[in-house]
């Protein structure tokens, strides 16, 4: 309790500088899995209107790091704070702002791409001015509306599990690899998706292999290694 | 105002999985044929005695019910799991048990309901007397949800172990026994005649129960599972 006290009345003064607290605050981070310790003593911030890459080797814990941050995994030392917060703390709440694409994409293979947003949109915070239909045309899928996802190929599916994110108000964007499977445009499309999140005002966290060219990207990728 | 995104995240999540469940029939007849098959089995290995067959009538038709439900459960979490839409069900800003029993009950639905709709042409293959049906009936819709929420729990526990259906039956059988021996009982009791409203109301007493703490559990469950 001392601690959101506590900043929340830093939040109040800080406001209106430019070193504002930070919406995502991760602090002394440490987890191990098998006997081996994947990272410890990480610490990172994120400000709205940014964007941030995770870059390690495989198996250097981008993945875990991800679902730490989903609330998923719980780290074996260290808190990660929303606006001051503690997550675990405020789960609910906290969860109403992500958004997550993880590995598997969470979309039913028996449902279309339509009916699987509309169940998106209905689970997560939906917003009002996007309709199931504007987001799939944004990811390209216009057309694509009432084909089940089974008949849809990889690339097909990551672009529906991406719309899913445009359904939801979700201002913390958690992209696990998000590029995979996608053709030169898909990548591009990812990218402009980002920025536009960005430029209004949402924040993501991604894990590529891929070279990303964002300019919402401010600073230097967090780096994981063994 | 804040009631609203609730309940229909609520109604989606029923309406999908009954909509998946639709899509995908031959997989829900599965544990039904084994229940008529199970049951069926009994008046060739007994003979077709009513004399033989009467007096175990109401304990056969039950444990059939019951591993017919364990047959199913396997099946409630597993593609969710599999796809990550459970992943993204338990980031979802409704609270979890809530989800968790929207899955629970459209689970019952397509597997629990048609199975209590065949019971009396099993009980009447069993010559179970027909006053015993209404006992039959009213047994199966209070203990058959109990062993889906129940089951609930063990299901979300096992999730993420392949081949956990052993697993899964060594960890729920136990946990059926009370709902086996009141509605067996009851149905016994029944078709001699007796009084049987302290059996239901037991069972219900028991469904309540498991209502109110079997989502949580479940929800609790599936956190660790995906952990």
């Amino acid at each position: 309790m001392l601690i959101s006290d506590n900043s929340e009345q830093s939040f109040a003064s800080a406001a209106s500088t430019p070193t504002a607290l930070p919406a995502l605050e991760v602090s002394d981070l440490e987890i191990e899995r098998d006997d081996r310790i994947l990272f410890s003593g990480l610490s990172f911030s994120l400000h709205g209107g940014q964007a941030r890459l995770v870059e390690g080797a495989n198996g250097s814990g981008k993945t875990t790091l991800l679902r730490i941050l989903c609330g998923f995994v719980r780290p074996d030392r260290g808190t990660v704070y929303w606006c001051g917060r503690d997550i675990q703390r405020m789960r609910l709440e906290y969860q109403a702002e992500v958004g997550y694409l993880g590995h598997a994409h969470g979309i039913k293979d028996g449902l279309t791409a339509l009916e699987n947003l509309q169940v998106a949109a209905a689970l997560g915070q939906e917003r009002p001015d996007v309709s199931a239909l504007q987001a799939l045309e944004r990811v390209g899928m216009a057309g694509y509306e009432h084909n089940r996802v089974r008949s849809l190929s990889a690339g097909q599916r990551r672009r529906v599990a991406l719309a899913r994110l445009l359904v939801t108000r979700s201002r913390l964007w958690i992209l696990d690899e998000p590029f995979t499977a996608l053709d030169y445009r898909g990548i591009g499309m990812v990218e402009s998706l980002i920025e536009a999140h960005c430029a209004a005002d949402g924040m993501a966290l991604i894990s590529s292999h891929h070279a990303v060219t964002l300019t919402c990207v401010g600073e230097a990728p967090i780096q994981l290694s063994q | 105002m804040t009631q609203l995104p609730m309940f229909k995240a609520f109604s989606t999540l029923l309406r999908r999985d009954l909509l998946l469940a639709f899509r995908h029939r031959g997989e829900m007849a599965n544990p039904l044929m084994f229940f008529v098959l199970v049951v069926s089995l009994f008046p060739l290995a007994l003979g077709p005695d009513s004399r033989t067959l009467q007096p175990l009538a109401p304990g056969i038709i039950w444990v059939a019910a019951l591993l017919a439900s364990l047959l199913s459960l396997e099946g409630m979490f597993r593609s969710d799991f599999d796809d990550g839409a459970l992943e993204l069900m338990l980031l979802s800003p409704q609270p979890a048990p809530l989800l968790v029993l929207a899955k629970v009950i459209a689970h019952w639905l397509v597997t629990g309901l048609p199975l209590i709709a065949l019971a009396p042409l099993l009980g009447v293959l069993l010559h179970l007397p027909a006053q015993a049906m209404p006992a039959l009936l009213i047994t199966l819709l209070l203990g058959t949800p109990v062993l889906s929420l129940v089951g609930a729990i063990g299901v979300a526990l096992t999730v993420s172990i392949r081949r956990g259906g052993l697993l899964l039956s060594l960890l729920i059988l136990p946990l059926y026994v009370p709902v086996l021996i009141f509605a067996a009982g009851a149905v016994g009791d029944a078709a001699h005649g007796l009084q049987v409203g302290a059996h239901f109301m037991i069972l219900g007493a028991m469904l309540v129960l498991a209502l109110s703490l079997a989502p949580i559990a479940t929800g609790a469950a599936l956190r660790i599972s995906i952990g």
